[in-house]
């Protein structure tokens, strides 16, 4: 190798490692700002450790009404919501994967043609009003109940499974529910893992369905929430109630909500990247 | 094996059972496949129904069905009115810096890491910049609220301590909406995007560089003659998917930096879309801005498609 080449690799590494830099840097900036105090935030300039570690901000939001409805029915509604879009997943995936099902090719049809047209969002919204789902939770799961990207690639999934396994309990006088929740299900559980994950990020950063489908400020979510303090022309004061015989830490409260957004996706992170570095979802759309 | 091989049993399934008994003898399947088919009718096809009142004057009280047709009506409005050029303008220009800095930048990075022989600072570099995929675009846009706030932003100040002159206000003035919005993009989606790459990048046969190197070829050669070539048919699908989506701004993005005051330059599809359906209650022309937009969309990805294979590209299809 020249010398050349030793020079690019430094200035390589030193260029991806700028780049992992930029990535992180400003969500650290963030959390360290949302453990200050407001003159420090409005005095000093990038920081990434307080000067004097407070949690005057995470006690003022912590203590109103109004974040802690936002997150607990982001967190219920992520659970249930991710129960049900897997339970629908994997149920409508099973029957797809064998081929020697009758109207089986229709039915996949009818999904992969989703995939490069949809109604859009004055239709779909329609629909949510016309079944009276406005200002209900369910509107937030439902219309995007099965994601038709990941039913085809747990589609594939199954159809990967060895067959021999599954004919095996059928002689044994195995149903095909009883092959499904027995054998199937079990050889499965990275795959519904991975999905799980993706679902629950998808509920929990969704912005759009809330904004489109919520129009009673009680049910906002954390999203709802998040946008509602950080606005330029946010009245945050008002947004979250006043605490008695407590300062608005105004530029806090907008470090302190991002972070309570963020944290439980970086906590579930790890997770996400171990399934999907492997390439779960690349490639194997195709049949 | 010492014993004689048995004849094959007849496997379960056949001979194949006429398809009525076949489909009584997997009830449990067709059940277990009801719940996602009715999804997909009721959340997916019953909207596609409801574009047809892109083509009528949708009453509420009169339903899809019972509304009048009016035919173009709906998209001679769009065309004719006053919006249309600057929201296909905006549309366009975003693009296009889409198209020319947001694609690009993930094949750099991509190519950047394939270079880096030291496994652990790929990893690292690697788990570093997958992060903002998935964090949601409201998050995105509080940062950057946050970060360029006139007031106390720290990127705002920065700039400001280097440059001089007054402060300036990033995130309301019209100039800076276009470059933020690229900004955004490169910073959400470039580490994500080169996993595609990442991926063609390891399919390519690693004799081809024993041989180069044999032959006295430097990396900037290797990588012109090898690497290049061994990427291009993931990056022609990719240009393809890409430019089928050019018109699709991200509904959230755009409209999470809107302001009162950057409307003029912010104002895209589908941003216009919630704003006279949803806001205004224009259902009927709404829906007809999104079909327009759609249509235009698959033309596009047909289009490239046509154009990649013409020059001799496998294409998506």
């Amino acid at each position: 190798m020249g010398r050349g080449s030793k020079v690019f690799d430094v200035l390589n590494a030193v260029f991806l490692l700028g780049l992992g830099a930029i990535t992180v840097l400003p969500l650290l900036y963030v959390l360290a700002g949302s453990f200050a105090s407001e003159s420090e935030i409005e005095s000093r300039h990038f920081f990434l450790w307080p000067e004097k570690f407070v949690t005057t901000t995470y006690d003022y939001i912590f203590g109103t009404d109004t974040f802690l409805r936002a997150l607990l029915t982001t967190v219920a509604v992520t659970a249930v919501g991710t129960l049900i879009q897997v339970a629908l997943t994997l149920t409508m995936a099973y029957p797809l994967s064998k081929s020697y099902l009758p109207g089986r090719t229709l039915a996949l049809n009818l999904v992969i043609f989703t995939l490069v047209f949809s109604g859009g969002m004055i239709p779909t919204y329609l629909v949510v009003r016309d079944l009276g789902l406005l200002d209900s939770y369910w509107a937030l799961v439902l219309p995007l109940a099965i994601n038709p990207f990941y039913l085809i690639i747990v589609k594939t999934f199954f159809q990967a499974l060895p067959e021999a396994l599954e004919e095996a309990a059928r002689i044994d006088g195995a149903g095909d529910l009883t092959v499904f929740l027995r054998i199937v299900l079990p050889l499965s559980k990275p795959v519904i893992a991975t999905f799980s994950l993706f679902y629950a990020v998808a509920i929990w950063n969704d912005y759009t369905s809330p904004l489109l489908y919520l129009s009673d400020s009680h049910k906002w979510t954390l999203q709802m929430l998040v946008r509602q303090l950080t606005a330029p022309d946010a009245d945050s004061a008002n947004v979250l109630e006043s605490l008695q015989g407590y300062a608005f830490p105004e530029q806090g409260v907008k470090f302190a909500v991002i972070v309570i957004a963020t944290v439980p996706i970086l906590l579930f992170y790890p997770f996400l990247q171990k399934h999907f570095a492997k390439g779960v979802l690349i490639g194997s759309v195709k049949e | 094996m010492a014993t004689e091989l048995a004849p094959r049993q007849a496997p379960v399934e056949s001979p194949p059972a006429p398809p009525a008994r076949r489909i009584w003898r997997h009830g449990w399947l067709y059940l277990m496949v009801l719940p996602g088919l009715a999804y997909f009718l009721i959340f997916r096809y019953w909207p596609m129904y409801g574009l047809t009142i892109a083509f009528k004057d949708y009453l509420p009280f009169l339903g899809y069905s019972g509304s009048p047709w009016v035919g173009l009506k709906h998209f001679e409005e769009l065309l004719t009115g006053p919006d249309f050029a600057r929201i296909m303008v905006n549309t366009l220009i975003l693009a296009l810096l889409t198209l020319l800095f947001v694609f690009p930048a993930p094949i750099v990075v991509a190519v950047l890491l394939n270079e880096v022989r030291h496994s652990v600072l790929k990893r690292s570099v690697q788990s570093l910049i997958y992060i903002p995929h998935f964090l949601s675009w409201t998050i995105v846009a509080s940062l950057t609220y946050v970060l360029f706030s006139v007031d106390y932003g720290v990127i705002a100040q920065a700039i400001h301590a280097v440059v001089g002159g007054r402060p300036v206000d990033y995130v309301a003035q019209e100039a800076w909406f276009r470059p933020i919005i690229v900004l955004q993009s490169l910073w959400k989606q470039t580490g994500w995007g080169t996993i595609v790459y990442l991926a063609a990048l390891a399919g390519v046969d690693t004799q081809l560089y024993e041989a180069a190197r044999v032959d006295g070829a430097g990396r900037w050669r290797q990588f012109w003659h090898i690497t290049l070539p061994g990427i291009r048919p993931a990056l022609v699908v990719m240009a393809v998917l890409t430019s089928g989506q050019l018109l699709d701004t991200g509904f959230e993005q755009i409209w999470l930096m809107t302001t009162s005051l950057n409307r003029s330059v912010a104002d895209v599809f589908d941003t216009y879309v919630y704003q006279v359906g949803i806001t205004q209650g224009g259902y009927s022309y709404a829906t007809a801005v999104g079909l327009f937009k759609a249509v235009i969309g698959v033309l596009l990805i047909f289009g490239t498609n046509w154009l990649a294979k013409r020059l001799g590209e496998r294409g998506l299809y």
